[in-house]
Protein backbone atom coordinates (compact mmCIF):
# COMPACT_ATOMS: atom_id res chain seq x y z
CA UNK A 1 0.00 0.00 0.00
CA UNK A 2 2.88 2.32 0.81
CA UNK A 3 4.26 1.64 -2.65
CA UNK A 4 0.98 2.72 -4.26
CA UNK A 5 0.91 5.96 -2.29
CA UNK A 6 4.57 6.59 -3.13
CA UNK A 7 3.89 6.09 -6.84
CA UNK A 8 0.85 8.38 -6.75
CA UNK A 9 2.85 11.07 -4.93
CA UNK A 10 5.75 10.73 -7.35
CA UNK A 11 3.57 10.95 -10.47
CA UNK A 12 1.59 13.88 -9.10
CA UNK A 13 4.81 15.65 -8.20
CA UNK A 14 6.12 15.08 -11.72
CA UNK A 15 2.85 16.39 -13.13
CA UNK A 16 3.07 19.49 -10.94
CA UNK A 17 6.64 20.13 -12.09
CA UNK A 18 5.50 19.93 -15.70
CA UNK A 19 2.28 21.86 -15.34
CA UNK A 20 2.07 22.69 -19.03
CA UNK A 21 1.19 19.10 -19.95
CA UNK A 22 -1.72 18.96 -17.54
CA UNK A 23 -2.90 22.42 -18.55
CA UNK A 24 -2.63 21.60 -22.26
CA UNK A 25 -5.09 18.74 -21.89
CA UNK A 26 -7.40 20.98 -19.89
CA UNK A 27 -7.35 23.78 -22.45
CA UNK A 28 -7.79 21.23 -25.22
CA UNK A 29 -10.99 20.16 -23.44
CA UNK A 30 -12.21 23.77 -23.24
CA UNK A 31 -11.35 24.51 -26.86
CA UNK A 32 -13.00 21.38 -28.25
CA UNK A 33 -16.16 22.12 -26.27
CA UNK A 34 -16.25 25.71 -27.54
CA UNK A 35 -15.70 24.64 -31.14
CA UNK A 36 -19.02 22.80 -31.29
CA UNK A 37 -21.27 25.87 -30.98
CA UNK A 38 -19.16 27.56 -33.65
CA UNK A 39 -19.69 24.62 -35.97
CA UNK A 40 -23.34 24.04 -35.20
CA UNK A 41 -24.66 27.57 -34.64
CA UNK A 42 -25.72 29.50 -31.55
CA UNK A 43 -29.22 28.03 -31.30
CA UNK A 44 -29.56 27.53 -27.56
CA UNK A 45 -32.24 24.78 -27.53
CA UNK A 46 -30.18 22.58 -29.84
CA UNK A 47 -26.95 23.27 -27.95
CA UNK A 48 -28.63 22.47 -24.65
CA UNK A 49 -29.77 19.15 -26.06
CA UNK A 50 -26.36 18.09 -27.33
CA UNK A 51 -24.33 19.57 -24.46
CA UNK A 52 -23.88 16.31 -22.48
CA UNK A 53 -22.67 14.53 -25.60
CA UNK A 54 -20.25 17.32 -26.50
CA UNK A 55 -18.80 17.49 -23.00
CA UNK A 56 -18.36 13.74 -22.90
CA UNK A 57 -16.75 13.44 -26.33
CA UNK A 58 -14.39 16.28 -25.42
CA UNK A 59 -13.57 14.52 -22.14
CA UNK A 60 -12.76 11.30 -24.03
CA UNK A 61 -10.42 13.15 -26.37
CA UNK A 62 -8.78 15.11 -23.54
CA UNK A 63 -8.02 11.95 -21.53
CA UNK A 64 -6.58 10.40 -24.70
CA UNK A 65 -4.01 13.22 -24.81
CA UNK A 66 -2.51 12.33 -21.46
CA UNK A 67 -2.46 8.59 -22.05
CA UNK A 68 0.64 8.56 -24.22
CA UNK A 69 2.54 10.08 -21.28
CA UNK A 70 1.31 7.48 -18.81
CA UNK A 71 4.14 5.00 -19.32
CA UNK A 72 6.33 6.45 -22.10
CA UNK A 73 8.63 8.71 -19.97
CA UNK A 74 9.17 5.92 -17.43
CA UNK A 75 9.89 3.52 -20.25
CA UNK A 76 12.39 5.91 -21.79
CA UNK A 77 14.47 6.50 -18.64
CA UNK A 78 14.30 2.92 -17.34
CA UNK A 79 12.07 3.58 -14.34
CA UNK A 80 9.57 1.07 -15.67
CA UNK A 81 12.16 -1.73 -15.57
CA UNK A 82 12.87 -0.85 -11.97
CA UNK A 83 9.15 -1.03 -11.20
CA UNK A 84 8.99 -4.50 -12.70
CA UNK A 85 11.93 -5.54 -10.52
CA UNK A 86 10.53 -3.84 -7.40
CA UNK A 87 9.35 -6.07 -4.51
CA UNK A 88 5.83 -4.59 -4.69
CA UNK A 89 3.62 -6.32 -7.29
CA UNK A 90 3.62 -4.52 -10.63
CA UNK A 91 -0.19 -4.54 -10.71
CA UNK A 92 -0.31 -2.34 -7.61
CA UNK A 93 2.24 0.10 -8.99
CA UNK A 94 0.30 0.27 -12.25
CA UNK A 95 -2.88 0.97 -10.27
CA UNK A 96 -1.04 3.80 -8.54
CA UNK A 97 0.03 5.25 -11.86
CA UNK A 98 -3.52 5.05 -13.19
CA UNK A 99 -4.87 6.80 -10.08
CA UNK A 100 -2.28 9.54 -10.49
CA UNK A 101 -3.20 9.89 -14.16
CA UNK A 102 -6.84 10.26 -13.22
CA UNK A 103 -6.10 12.88 -10.55
CA UNK A 104 -3.97 14.91 -12.96
CA UNK A 105 -6.18 14.68 -16.07
CA UNK A 106 -9.60 13.25 -15.16
CA UNK A 107 -10.36 15.17 -12.00
CA UNK A 108 -9.69 18.65 -13.48
CA UNK A 109 -12.14 17.79 -16.28
CA UNK A 110 -14.78 16.83 -13.73
CA UNK A 111 -14.27 20.12 -11.89
CA UNK A 112 -14.30 22.17 -15.06
CA UNK A 113 -17.26 20.48 -16.76
CA UNK A 114 -20.04 22.28 -14.82
CA UNK A 115 -18.56 25.65 -15.77
CA UNK A 116 -18.61 24.66 -19.42
CA UNK A 117 -22.07 23.19 -18.93
CA UNK A 118 -23.26 26.65 -17.89
CA UNK A 119 -22.21 27.93 -21.31
CA UNK A 120 -24.70 25.48 -22.75
CA UNK A 121 -27.44 26.60 -20.40
CA UNK A 122 -27.74 23.29 -18.50
CA UNK A 123 -29.86 23.39 -15.34
CA UNK A 124 -28.22 23.09 -11.93
CA UNK A 125 -29.48 19.57 -11.27
CA UNK A 126 -28.40 18.41 -14.74
CA UNK A 127 -24.95 19.83 -13.98
CA UNK A 128 -24.93 17.81 -10.78
CA UNK A 129 -25.70 14.61 -12.70
CA UNK A 130 -23.01 15.53 -15.23
CA UNK A 131 -20.44 15.85 -12.46
CA UNK A 132 -21.45 12.54 -10.88
CA UNK A 133 -21.37 10.79 -14.28
CA UNK A 134 -17.95 12.22 -15.07
CA UNK A 135 -16.73 11.31 -11.59
CA UNK A 136 -17.66 7.69 -12.28
CA UNK A 137 -16.69 7.78 -15.95
CA UNK A 138 -13.29 9.47 -16.07
CA UNK A 139 -11.57 6.83 -13.86
CA UNK A 140 -13.04 4.26 -16.24
CA UNK A 141 -11.46 6.13 -19.16
CA UNK A 142 -8.09 6.18 -17.40
CA UNK A 143 -8.31 2.46 -16.62
CA UNK A 144 -9.25 1.36 -20.14
CA UNK A 145 -6.81 3.84 -21.65
CA UNK A 146 -3.95 2.41 -19.58
CA UNK A 147 -4.34 -0.92 -21.38
CA UNK A 148 -3.98 0.84 -24.72
CA UNK A 149 -1.05 2.93 -23.47
CA UNK A 150 0.77 -0.22 -22.31
CA UNK A 151 0.07 -2.04 -25.58
CA UNK A 152 1.39 0.80 -27.74
CA UNK A 153 4.44 1.46 -25.56
CA UNK A 154 7.45 2.09 -27.77
CA UNK A 155 5.52 1.24 -30.93
CA UNK A 156 5.83 3.15 -34.19
CA UNK A 157 3.07 5.77 -34.51
CA UNK A 158 1.97 4.96 -30.97
CA UNK A 159 -0.15 8.05 -30.39
CA UNK A 160 -2.50 7.65 -33.33
CA UNK A 161 -2.61 3.89 -32.86
CA UNK A 162 -3.55 4.42 -29.22
CA UNK A 163 -6.66 6.36 -30.17
CA UNK A 164 -7.62 3.70 -32.71
CA UNK A 165 -7.38 1.00 -30.05
CA UNK A 166 -8.93 2.83 -27.14
CA UNK A 167 -11.75 4.94 -28.59
CA UNK A 168 -13.96 1.98 -29.63
CA UNK A 169 -13.59 0.61 -26.10
CA UNK A 170 -14.74 3.96 -24.68
CA UNK A 171 -18.15 3.64 -26.36
CA UNK A 172 -20.04 2.19 -23.34
CA UNK A 173 -18.65 4.90 -21.04
CA UNK A 174 -19.73 7.57 -23.52
CA UNK A 175 -23.21 6.11 -23.92
CA UNK A 176 -23.96 5.73 -20.23
CA UNK A 177 -22.19 8.93 -19.23
CA UNK A 178 -23.87 11.24 -21.69
CA UNK A 179 -27.05 9.16 -21.44
CA UNK A 180 -27.29 9.77 -17.69
CA UNK A 181 -27.55 13.52 -18.18
CA UNK A 182 -29.96 13.22 -21.08
CA UNK A 183 -32.16 10.74 -19.19
CA UNK A 184 -32.28 13.15 -16.27
CA UNK A 185 -33.22 16.09 -18.50
CA UNK A 186 -35.95 14.08 -20.23
CA UNK A 187 -37.36 13.08 -16.82
CA UNK A 188 -36.47 9.38 -16.95
CA UNK A 189 -34.04 9.56 -14.03
CA UNK A 190 -30.32 9.02 -14.27
CA UNK A 191 -30.13 6.19 -11.72
CA UNK A 192 -29.96 3.33 -14.20
CA UNK A 193 -27.23 4.89 -16.29
CA UNK A 194 -25.17 5.83 -13.26
CA UNK A 195 -25.49 2.33 -11.83
CA UNK A 196 -24.31 0.81 -15.10
CA UNK A 197 -21.43 3.25 -15.23
CA UNK A 198 -20.48 2.30 -11.68
CA UNK A 199 -20.73 -1.39 -12.59
CA UNK A 200 -18.40 -0.87 -15.55
CA UNK A 201 -16.01 1.01 -13.28
CA UNK A 202 -16.00 -1.87 -10.77
CA UNK A 203 -15.30 -4.32 -13.59
CA UNK A 204 -12.51 -2.16 -14.97
CA UNK A 205 -10.91 -1.62 -11.54
CA UNK A 206 -10.62 -5.36 -11.27
CA UNK A 207 -9.51 -6.28 -14.79
CA UNK A 208 -7.78 -3.26 -16.34
CA UNK A 209 -4.67 -3.11 -14.08
CA UNK A 210 -4.22 -6.82 -14.64
CA UNK A 211 -4.40 -6.50 -18.45
CA UNK A 212 -2.18 -3.41 -18.32
CA UNK A 213 0.42 -5.29 -16.29
CA UNK A 214 0.41 -8.16 -18.78
CA UNK A 215 0.80 -5.71 -21.67
CA UNK A 216 3.67 -3.91 -19.90
CA UNK A 217 5.52 -7.15 -19.31
CA UNK A 218 5.20 -7.96 -23.02
CA UNK A 219 6.47 -4.50 -23.95
CA UNK A 220 9.50 -4.89 -21.70
CA UNK A 221 10.48 -8.39 -22.83
CA UNK B 1 -3.47 -45.39 -26.35
CA UNK B 2 -5.04 -42.06 -25.53
CA UNK B 3 -1.59 -40.74 -24.85
CA UNK B 4 -0.65 -41.43 -28.45
CA UNK B 5 -3.62 -39.46 -29.69
CA UNK B 6 -2.66 -36.42 -27.67
CA UNK B 7 0.84 -36.47 -29.11
CA UNK B 8 -0.64 -36.97 -32.53
CA UNK B 9 -2.75 -33.83 -32.23
CA UNK B 10 -0.09 -31.64 -30.72
CA UNK B 11 2.13 -32.59 -33.62
CA UNK B 12 0.12 -30.18 -35.77
CA UNK B 13 0.78 -27.41 -33.29
CA UNK B 14 4.18 -26.90 -34.89
CA UNK B 15 4.31 -24.78 -38.03
CA UNK B 16 6.53 -27.35 -39.74
CA UNK B 17 3.94 -30.14 -39.67
CA UNK B 18 0.94 -27.85 -39.99
CA UNK B 19 2.19 -26.22 -43.19
CA UNK B 20 1.77 -29.31 -45.43
CA UNK B 21 -1.44 -30.33 -43.62
CA UNK B 22 -2.96 -26.91 -44.32
CA UNK B 23 -1.82 -27.21 -47.91
CA UNK B 24 -3.71 -30.50 -48.23
CA UNK B 25 -6.86 -29.13 -46.55
CA UNK B 26 -7.17 -25.89 -48.51
CA UNK B 27 -8.45 -27.41 -51.80
CA UNK B 28 -11.12 -29.35 -49.91
CA UNK B 29 -12.41 -26.22 -48.23
CA UNK B 30 -12.46 -24.44 -51.58
CA UNK B 31 -14.47 -27.33 -53.07
CA UNK B 32 -16.93 -27.22 -50.16
CA UNK B 33 -17.18 -23.44 -50.39
CA UNK B 34 -17.89 -23.62 -54.13
CA UNK B 35 -20.55 -26.32 -53.71
CA UNK B 36 -22.30 -24.38 -50.95
CA UNK B 37 -22.04 -21.11 -52.88
CA UNK B 38 -23.61 -22.67 -55.98
CA UNK B 39 -26.46 -24.27 -54.02
CA UNK B 40 -26.92 -21.22 -51.81
CA UNK B 41 -26.96 -18.75 -54.69
CA UNK B 42 -29.32 -20.98 -56.67
CA UNK B 43 -31.74 -21.07 -53.73
CA UNK B 44 -31.42 -17.37 -53.08
CA UNK B 45 -31.95 -16.28 -56.68
CA UNK B 46 -34.28 -18.91 -58.15
CA UNK B 47 -36.01 -20.91 -55.42
CA UNK B 48 -36.65 -18.30 -52.74
CA UNK B 49 -39.91 -16.49 -53.50
CA UNK B 50 -40.16 -12.74 -53.87
CA UNK B 51 -40.93 -11.15 -50.53
CA UNK B 52 -44.38 -9.57 -50.57
CA UNK B 53 -43.22 -6.57 -48.52
CA UNK B 54 -39.65 -6.04 -49.62
CA UNK B 55 -39.79 -7.24 -53.23
CA UNK B 56 -36.60 -8.52 -54.80
CA UNK B 57 -34.40 -6.25 -52.74
CA UNK B 58 -34.51 -8.54 -49.73
CA UNK B 59 -32.28 -11.07 -51.54
CA UNK B 60 -29.23 -9.19 -50.34
CA UNK B 61 -29.76 -10.76 -46.91
CA UNK B 62 -28.36 -13.99 -48.35
CA UNK B 63 -25.01 -12.20 -48.42
CA UNK B 64 -25.61 -9.77 -45.59
CA UNK B 65 -26.65 -12.11 -42.78
CA UNK B 66 -23.92 -14.73 -43.35
CA UNK B 67 -21.31 -11.95 -43.52
CA UNK B 68 -22.58 -10.45 -40.27
CA UNK B 69 -22.59 -13.86 -38.57
CA UNK B 70 -19.09 -14.62 -39.77
CA UNK B 71 -17.76 -11.22 -38.67
CA UNK B 72 -18.86 -11.95 -35.09
CA UNK B 73 -17.88 -15.62 -35.15
CA UNK B 74 -14.42 -14.94 -36.57
CA UNK B 75 -13.75 -12.42 -33.80
CA UNK B 76 -14.47 -15.12 -31.21
CA UNK B 77 -12.31 -17.68 -33.03
CA UNK B 78 -9.54 -15.11 -33.44
CA UNK B 79 -9.64 -14.24 -29.74
CA UNK B 80 -9.64 -17.96 -28.90
CA UNK B 81 -6.48 -18.60 -30.92
CA UNK B 82 -4.87 -15.42 -29.65
CA UNK B 83 -5.64 -16.38 -26.05
CA UNK B 84 -4.34 -19.89 -26.63
CA UNK B 85 -1.17 -18.46 -28.11
CA UNK B 86 -0.75 -16.21 -25.08
CA UNK B 87 -1.44 -18.95 -22.56
CA UNK B 88 0.48 -21.86 -24.10
CA UNK B 89 3.05 -19.77 -25.96
CA UNK B 90 2.37 -21.65 -29.19
CA UNK B 91 3.47 -19.76 -32.24
CA UNK B 92 0.98 -21.34 -34.61
CA UNK B 93 -2.05 -20.22 -32.56
CA UNK B 94 -0.93 -16.60 -32.78
CA UNK B 95 -0.28 -16.95 -36.50
CA UNK B 96 -3.81 -18.32 -36.86
CA UNK B 97 -5.22 -15.29 -35.03
CA UNK B 98 -3.22 -12.97 -37.26
CA UNK B 99 -4.44 -14.82 -40.36
CA UNK B 100 -8.09 -14.58 -39.31
CA UNK B 101 -8.16 -10.84 -38.61
CA UNK B 102 -8.27 -9.53 -42.21
CA UNK B 103 -11.00 -12.02 -43.16
CA UNK B 104 -13.03 -10.94 -40.14
CA UNK B 105 -12.56 -7.29 -41.01
CA UNK B 106 -13.68 -7.95 -44.59
CA UNK B 107 -16.78 -9.77 -43.31
CA UNK B 108 -17.60 -6.87 -40.99
CA UNK B 109 -17.13 -4.41 -43.85
CA UNK B 110 -19.20 -6.56 -46.18
CA UNK B 111 -22.05 -6.75 -43.69
CA UNK B 112 -21.99 -2.95 -43.27
CA UNK B 113 -21.84 -2.36 -47.02
CA UNK B 114 -24.61 -4.77 -47.93
CA UNK B 115 -26.61 -3.45 -44.99
CA UNK B 116 -26.38 0.03 -46.46
CA UNK B 117 -27.42 -1.25 -49.88
CA UNK B 118 -30.39 -2.99 -48.29
CA UNK B 119 -31.27 -0.05 -46.07
CA UNK B 120 -31.61 2.48 -48.88
CA UNK B 121 -34.63 0.88 -50.61
CA UNK B 122 -36.15 -0.54 -47.37
CA UNK B 123 -35.67 2.26 -44.86
CA UNK B 124 -35.01 5.07 -47.33
CA UNK B 125 -31.60 5.74 -45.79
CA UNK B 126 -28.12 4.37 -46.37
CA UNK B 127 -27.44 4.41 -42.70
CA UNK B 128 -29.51 4.58 -39.53
CA UNK B 129 -28.06 4.62 -36.04
CA UNK B 130 -29.60 1.29 -35.26
CA UNK B 131 -28.09 -0.82 -32.48
CA UNK B 132 -26.98 -3.58 -34.83
CA UNK B 133 -25.44 -1.26 -37.37
CA UNK B 134 -23.60 0.74 -34.78
CA UNK B 135 -22.22 -2.28 -32.96
CA UNK B 136 -21.18 -3.84 -36.30
CA UNK B 137 -19.32 -0.60 -37.06
CA UNK B 138 -17.55 -0.76 -33.70
CA UNK B 139 -16.67 -4.41 -34.30
CA UNK B 140 -15.11 -3.32 -37.59
CA UNK B 141 -13.05 -0.72 -35.67
CA UNK B 142 -11.91 -3.41 -33.24
CA UNK B 143 -10.66 -5.53 -36.14
CA UNK B 144 -8.84 -2.55 -37.64
CA UNK B 145 -7.26 -1.81 -34.26
CA UNK B 146 -6.05 -5.40 -33.94
CA UNK B 147 -4.55 -5.40 -37.44
CA UNK B 148 -2.98 -1.96 -36.95
CA UNK B 149 -1.41 -2.93 -33.62
CA UNK B 150 0.11 -6.09 -35.07
CA UNK B 151 1.37 -4.20 -38.10
CA UNK B 152 2.97 -1.50 -35.94
CA UNK B 153 5.11 -3.88 -33.87
CA UNK B 154 8.15 -5.21 -35.70
CA UNK B 155 8.98 -8.04 -33.33
CA UNK B 156 6.59 -10.83 -34.34
CA UNK B 157 6.37 -12.45 -30.90
CA UNK B 158 5.63 -9.16 -29.20
CA UNK B 159 3.05 -8.36 -31.87
CA UNK B 160 1.39 -11.72 -31.19
CA UNK B 161 1.16 -11.18 -27.47
CA UNK B 162 0.09 -7.54 -27.61
CA UNK B 163 -2.54 -8.45 -30.19
CA UNK B 164 -3.73 -11.30 -27.98
CA UNK B 165 -4.30 -8.98 -25.04
CA UNK B 166 -6.17 -6.55 -27.28
CA UNK B 167 -8.32 -9.34 -28.72
CA UNK B 168 -9.16 -10.64 -25.24
CA UNK B 169 -10.01 -7.15 -23.96
CA UNK B 170 -12.15 -6.76 -27.08
CA UNK B 171 -13.98 -10.03 -26.44
CA UNK B 172 -14.89 -8.91 -22.92
CA UNK B 173 -16.04 -5.60 -24.36
CA UNK B 174 -18.06 -6.80 -27.33
CA UNK B 175 -21.15 -7.82 -25.30
CA UNK B 176 -20.88 -4.67 -23.18
CA UNK B 177 -20.67 -2.53 -26.30
CA UNK B 178 -23.55 -4.39 -27.90
CA UNK B 179 -25.88 -3.93 -24.96
CA UNK B 180 -24.87 -0.35 -24.32
CA UNK B 181 -25.54 0.51 -27.95
CA UNK B 182 -28.85 -1.31 -27.78
CA UNK B 183 -29.99 0.62 -24.70
CA UNK B 184 -28.69 3.86 -26.17
CA UNK B 185 -30.80 3.18 -29.22
CA UNK B 186 -34.00 2.48 -27.26
CA UNK B 187 -33.47 5.59 -25.17
CA UNK B 188 -33.17 7.76 -28.24
CA UNK B 189 -36.21 6.21 -29.90
CA UNK B 190 -34.19 6.06 -33.09
CA UNK B 191 -34.93 3.71 -35.95
CA UNK B 192 -38.02 1.70 -35.19
CA UNK B 193 -37.42 -0.66 -38.08
CA UNK B 194 -35.90 -3.92 -37.03
CA UNK B 195 -35.30 -7.25 -38.64
CA UNK B 196 -36.76 -9.05 -35.64
CA UNK B 197 -40.16 -7.49 -36.21
CA UNK B 198 -40.31 -8.67 -39.79
CA UNK B 199 -42.70 -11.54 -40.45
CA UNK B 200 -41.06 -14.89 -39.92
CA UNK B 201 -39.40 -15.92 -43.11
CA UNK B 202 -40.27 -18.82 -45.35
CA UNK B 203 -38.40 -22.06 -44.73
CA UNK B 204 -36.70 -21.93 -48.13
CA UNK B 205 -35.26 -18.48 -47.36
CA UNK B 206 -33.89 -19.77 -44.07
CA UNK B 207 -32.28 -22.70 -45.86
CA UNK B 208 -30.74 -20.41 -48.42
CA UNK B 209 -29.32 -18.28 -45.65
CA UNK B 210 -27.93 -21.25 -43.73
CA UNK B 211 -26.28 -22.73 -46.81
CA UNK B 212 -24.81 -19.37 -47.71
CA UNK B 213 -23.51 -19.12 -44.14
CA UNK B 214 -21.83 -22.51 -44.59
CA UNK B 215 -20.33 -21.29 -47.86
CA UNK B 216 -18.96 -18.19 -46.13
CA UNK B 217 -17.63 -20.35 -43.34
CA UNK B 218 -15.77 -22.70 -45.70
CA UNK B 219 -14.47 -19.73 -47.67
CA UNK B 220 -13.17 -18.10 -44.47
CA UNK B 221 -11.37 -21.30 -43.44
CA UNK B 222 -9.81 -21.71 -46.88
CA UNK B 223 -8.62 -18.11 -46.99
CA UNK B 224 -7.36 -18.14 -43.40
CA UNK B 225 -5.40 -21.34 -44.01
CA UNK B 226 -3.87 -19.89 -47.16
CA UNK B 227 -2.90 -16.79 -45.23
CA UNK B 228 -1.50 -18.75 -42.30
CA UNK B 229 0.69 -20.68 -44.74
CA UNK B 230 2.06 -17.42 -46.06
CA UNK B 231 2.68 -16.20 -42.50
CA UNK B 232 4.47 -19.47 -41.63
CA UNK B 233 6.74 -19.10 -44.67
CA UNK B 234 7.47 -15.49 -43.77
CA UNK B 235 8.25 -16.11 -40.12
CA UNK B 236 10.06 -19.42 -40.50
CA UNK B 237 12.07 -18.28 -43.52
CA UNK B 238 15.30 -18.79 -41.57
CA UNK B 239 14.63 -22.49 -40.83
CA UNK B 240 15.99 -25.48 -42.72
CA UNK B 241 12.66 -27.09 -43.45
CA UNK B 242 11.35 -23.98 -45.20
CA UNK B 243 14.48 -23.82 -47.33
CA UNK B 244 13.94 -27.48 -48.26
CA UNK B 245 10.38 -26.87 -49.52
CA UNK B 246 10.05 -27.38 -53.28
CA UNK B 247 8.07 -24.14 -53.73
CA UNK B 248 10.78 -22.17 -51.91
CA UNK B 249 13.72 -23.89 -53.64
CA UNK B 250 12.74 -22.77 -57.12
Amino acid sequence: MNAVIAIIRRDLLLAMRRKSEVLTALFFFIIVVSLFPLGIGPESTLLKKIAPGILWVAALLATMLGLARLFAPDHADGTLEQMVLAPAPLGLLVTGKIIAHWISTGLPLVLLAPVLGLQFDLEADALGILVVALLLGTPLLSLIGAIGAALTLGVRGGGVLLSLLVLPLYVPALIFGAGAVEAHISGLGAGGHLSLLAALLALAVFFAPWATTAALRIALE
Amino acid sequence: MSNNKIIHWFKYGSPQSFYPLAGKMIPWFWVLATIFFVIGLYISFFLAPTDFQQGEGYRIIFIHVPAAWMSMFIYLVMAFWAGLGLALNTRLSSMMAQALAPTGAIMAFLSLWTGALWGKPMWGAWWVWDARLTSALILFFLYIGFIALQAAIDDARRADKAGAILALVGVVNVPIIYFSVKWWNTLHQGASVSLTKAPSMAAIMLWGMLIMALAFWMYSIAVALTRVRAIILEREAHTEWVKELPEVKQ
